[in-house]
């Protein structure tokens, strides 16, 4: 089971949070057209390697947290508050170990 | 049976049976008595049973090959618990031990004729035999169940077990309790780390408990030194089950503590696996009799259990451990007719043998006489748990035997026969390395390597025909993988699957090197290129009752609950809650409430006081209705959509000031709501000021409803009822029953004139009390969650996930004259404007009468057109005790959604019932007259 450093809590189980999906999909309620919509809501880039998402602490602190995770070892690289500016990231196509 | 000491020998060094208590017990209702300490094996063994099973498909006798755990042939039902791991679990005082799959007995098998129709049940049998026609399936699923080897599950009404959980956080988990797992253990707690040492034997020591005397002096001194250690934890008797992400660990405890097994989840710093070696057993003809077995379980029935395996032995030996058995058989007394080494090119061919073994065919043709056969042709290592960290053991071809290639975590590490080889002197030292560097490591210092222990070499021996036995707990022969290969399953994963081999209870541990051995023969590959498979969790098998184990979910109860109880309540679970359902006839209770007046304890409705001056830009954007204009003292209802349009949840909120709001939540949706509306806070209007506080259990919340309801709350508050200053969806804070602050509000649900009162948690039950004394003589009763759900189904009121699903979007449930389009953002706009621009072909939330006013058809029912075209189905339906017939709501399609239309309702029994659309979803007052009385 994943372990997430939440910046408030510490090391927690991620049965404590909730994924609240990748981040930098763009809400676009006034242009999208339906399909542009759609792909919103149900379509995922799910890449093999580094993404960014956010977590909701949902059993800790309750608050929303932003996070580098690797999807083919599972290891979450950084984790901040949720609008707090990334840490200074290694490229994508490095893995840490 | 007597109880012969004809097999037991005389005292070993090493043995762990204590002589001083004998134990007795029945196998196959004869009585035997063996010792304490003995398995349920060792003792059979002990009093001459050789034949412990029949095999799975082709029912040939079987006896001990492992005498471990894993041994294929030694499930047993003991007592009421079926698949006992006989060659494992010591013998207890009175147990009832029988052989499974062996009907009617052990000596006189009717199935045994299997063997005669074997050319049916060669692989994929399954697949081919069993596929079609498919209305033989019932048929197939009889016969299939009577090949079952497994023994007969505790009948019902068997008292339950008590299982338990419990969760570890230790600095370094060592997996495996031999030698270098103790030396491990050791290392690691030296630097202070806290270890947990997890060993599946009854005692630590692995394979110095049934070496020589320098193994056991080897043993007893790290014994020592372990014990000495306050800061090692030692589990026998347990095993480490899986590893997952982070170091996630499971472990299950089997005995040794109150509860029949126990599941322990550890977050671990280090996981050192120290899983030791599995001898691997040997493909010849008749590889599977009676008297075939390893090398180890001659050391382990002679050293720990002082039982002699046979008279007369050949021994086929190519390595150390072998060679022991030879000296160890011999000093038992065991005659040793020949010893066939494979270091000098000797070969076993065949045993020979109806029943049990009575002579050996050697490579060079020749024939002795033995009714035991020991073979020592290699080891395979259980790398489960490093496959489990992502790491994909490689074949090494010099130790015939896979290793580890470099471990992908630096948190997991590797000691012991599952690296390599080496006196136990190299082994402990190795594991002391390896231990020291997995606390370094668990502190979170920069990893250093640590020098290697390197596997001897050894022959590279799996068949010498193939005609015998790969996987004795499947009966799958070498020629099985070998035409599987044939009919084109020569991938490894694939071969594993239509043969099964390596799917039964030892999964793979004792067949999966030697199933890829005869697979890469038969496809003229060698092994990089056959592949392996992967070995997935649980490593051993866990009961479900450990799985189960003891919940750890509170139960949420009213402060009122206790009155509930008192009167008579049958309470039922909702989500979370313990609630009434209705205190014995339901319909009255809803009668009494149209009629006079009742008071339900709501508690459990979701609530969430909301702050600050942007509450109302927050409401618009969840509801789907606009709240712009909600004065003070005023509530309206809200439907709530998900992003995709969907009906997630409704409630009333009210305004109680300029910044302060009371929002209810459905009872289930309460968690949900909270964390949606802290996702648009925190992550799409972070400007927004507004604070969230549950009040969910701060405030109990109870419902007076009835045409009584106004004069039974008169006589005990300060607040003005008059219904030209508190008409309908207003709300007033005062004083009820001398509990200031009290929160009133006037809803509708139930569709009588009705309070909704939201009291202090503390003062609930006076508060509920007060309002049952202050209203006997207007009759006023509790009623429960059924008589609710019958009132506003009479009042065609929806629940959500009742009257909706999770593709039900708001004009389907009949909601779209909640459904503000204007509104520039809400949760779920793109959706509605898209669903609202399609209004003709969506289906719709209707109020339905069935032809039969008597006939309540069951939620769920499906409505049909053209005989069988499913387009609809009954959402909720009750018998109305106000009108005297059933009321119903049902999800049509447009074409059928108009007042009047005439639907068909396949009931359980398949009868047919028809029904009628109706005008209006309420079936009482429709015009709302009593709600706003
Ligand atoms: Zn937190």
């Amino acid at each position: 089971m994943l372990l997430i450093d939440c910046p408030y809590c510490g090391p927690r189980n991620s049965t404590e949070f909730r994924h609240a999906g990748e981040a930098g999909k763009s809400r676009d309620l006034a242009s999208a057209t339906p399909a542009q919509w759609r792909r919103y809501l149900y379509e995922y880039d799910n890449p093999l390697g580094w993404v960014r998402e956010s977590w909701f602490h949902s059993a800790g602190c309750r608050r929303y947290l932003s996070s580098e995770r690797h999807t083919g070892t599972n290891e979450v690289r950084w984790v901040v508050p949720f609008g707090t500016a990334a840490p200074s990231s290694t490229t994508d196509e490095e893995t840490s170990r | 049976m007597s109880p012969s000491e004809h097999w037991r020998i005389e005292r070993q060094p090493g043995e762990v049976i204590d002589r001083s208590q004998p134990i007795n017990f029945t196998w196959n209702g004869s009585p035997v008595t063996g010792y304490s300490g003995d398995t349920i094996v060792s003792a059979l063994m002990a009093s001459g049973v050789r034949v412990m099973s029949r095999s799975f498909k082709y029912h040939r006798p079987r006896g001990v090959v492992t005498a471990t755990y894993f041994d294929p042939n030694c499930s047993f039902q003991v007592g009421d618990e079926p698949n006992v791991r006989a060659a494992h679990r010591q013998v207890r005082e009175g147990d009832v031990v029988r052989a499974q799959n062996a009907w009617p007995s052990l000596s006189f098998d009717v199935r045994a004729a299997n063997q005669l129709v074997g050319r049916f049940l060669g692989p994929g049998f399954y697949y081919k035999t069993f596929i079609r026609p498919q209305t033989l399936w019932p048929l197939y699923q009889k016969v299939l169940s009577r090949f079952s080897p497994g023994g007969e599950p505790p009948p019902i009404g068997t008292p339950h077990e008590i299982f338990d959980k419990r969760f570890a956080h230790p600095d370094v988990l060592v997996a495996g309790g031999g030698p270098a797992g103790m030396a491990a253990a050791l290392g690691a707690a030296r630097s202070g780390a806290s270890v947990m040492l997890v060993e599946e034997e009854y005692e630590l020591g692995g394979h110095l408990r049934y070496g020589g005397v320098e193994s056991l002096a080897a043993l007893a001194s790290l014994r020592a030194e372990v014990a000495s250690f306050d800061n090692i934890e030692v589990l026998t008797d347990s095993v480490v089950l899986g590893r997952y992400d982070d170091n996630w660990v499971g472990i299950v405890q089997r005995s040794g503590m109150w509860a029949k097994e126990r599941l322990i989840k550890a977050r671990v710093g280090t996981l050192v696996v120290a899983a030791g070696l599995i001898e691997r057993p040997y493909v010849f003809e008749g590889n599977d009799l009676p008297g075939v077995m390893l090398a180890t379980a001659a050391l382990r029935l002679t050293g720990l259990h002082a039982v002699k395996p046979g008279t007369t032995a050949v021994v086929f030996t190519a390595n150390s451990t072998g060679d022991e058995a030879v000296a160890r058989l011999r000093s038992a007394g065991v005659q040793i007719a020949r010893v066939l080494d494979a270091r000098k090119g000797d070969d076993v061919v065949r045993a020979l043998g109806r029943g049990k073994v009575t002579g050996v065919e050697a490579g060079d043709g020749s024939t002795t006489e033995a009714d035991l056969l020991v073979t020592a042709t290699g080891w395979t290592a259980p790398t489960s748990l490093l496959n489990m960290a992502g790491d994909r053991p490689i074949w090494n071809p010099q130790a015939a035997r896979f290793t580890p290639s470099e471990l992908i975590d630096i948190r997991v590490m590797a000691t012991g026969g599952i690296v390599g080889d080496g006196s136990t002197a190299e082994l402990v030292a190795h594991g002391r390395a390896v231990g020291s560097e997995a606390a370094a490591r668990a502190r979170g210092e920069v990893p250093q390597s640590v020098a290697a222990l390197t596997p001897y070499p050894h022959p590279a021996l799996f068949q010498s025909t193939t005609v015998g036995f790969v996987d004795f707990s499947e009966d799958v022969k070498s020629k099985d993988i070998v035409s599987a290969a044939r009919e084109g399953y020569d991938s490894s994963e694939l071969a594993k699957r239509f043969t099964t081999s390596g799917m039964g209870p030892a999964q793979g541990k004792l067949e999966m090197v030697n199933t890829m051995a005869v697979l890469a023969e038969a496809t003229d590959r060698d092994f990089e290129s056959t592949g392996t498979t992967v070995w997935r969790p649980p490593y051993a098998p866990i009961s479900l009752g450990a799985l189960a184990g003891r919940a750890f979910e509170p139960e949420r109860i009213s402060p009122i609950q206790s009155w509930h109880n008192e009167h008579g309540a049958k309470n039922m679970v909702a989500g979370q809650w313990i609630r009434p359902e209705h205190y014995g006839n339901p319909a009255a209770e809803a009668a009494n409430v149209r009629s006079r007046v009742g008071i339900i304890d709501l508690s459990p409705l979701g609530k969430l006081d909301l702050r600050g001056p942007d509450v109302v830009k927050l409401l618009n954007l969840v509801y789907t209705n606009s709240w712009d204009n909600l004065a003070i003292g005023s509530v309206r209802y809200g439907v709530m959509c998900a992003e995709d349009g969907v009906v997630m949840d409704d409630g009333v909120t009210g305004r109680l000031g300029a910044d302060h709001y009371l929002m209810t939540t459905t009872s289930s949706g309460a968690g949900n709501v909270w964390d949606w509306l802290e996702m648009w806070l925190q992550t799409v209007h972070r400007e927004w000021q507004v604070t969230i506080t549950p009040v969910t259990t701060a405030l109990v919340s109870i419902n007076i409803a009835g045409p009584h309801s106004r004069e039974l709350l008169s006589r005990v508050t300060d607040i003005d009822l008059d219904p030209a200053s508190f008409g309908y969806l207003k709300v007033r804070t005062g004083s009820v029953a001398g509990i200031d602050d009290c929160i009133v509000w006037r809803i509708g649900f139930t569709g009588e004139l009705s309070f909704e009162i939201h009291v202090p948690a503390s003062y609930g039950l006076h508060v509920w009390q007060a309002l049952l004394e202050a209203g006997k003589d207007l009759g006023v009763a509790a009623f429960g969650v059924e008589a609710q759900r019958i009132l506003r189904l009479e009042k065609g009121h929806l629940i959500v996930g009742q009257d909706t699903d999770g593709l039900t979007l708001a004009y389907q449930a009949g909601l779209g004259g909640l459904v503000k389009l204007g509104k520039d953002d809400f949760s779920g706009k793109p959706e509605l404007v898209l669903q609202e621009a399609r209004a003709g072909d969506h289906s719709h939330l209707v109020a339905i009468e069935t032809v039969d006013p008597m006939l309540v058809p069951p939620e769920a029912s499906q409505i049909v057109v053209n005989g069988n075209d499913i387009v609809g189905r009954v959402t909720s339906s009750r018998m109305s005790p106000t009108l005297h017939r059933s009321v119903c709501l049902a999800h049509v399609p447009a074409d059928l959604a108009a007042p009047g239309s005439r639907l068909t309702i396949v009931l359980t029994n398949g009868d047919r019932a028809e029904a009628v659309v109706r005008e209006n979803l309420a079936f009482v007052d429709p015009e709302g007259v009593r709600l706003r009385g």
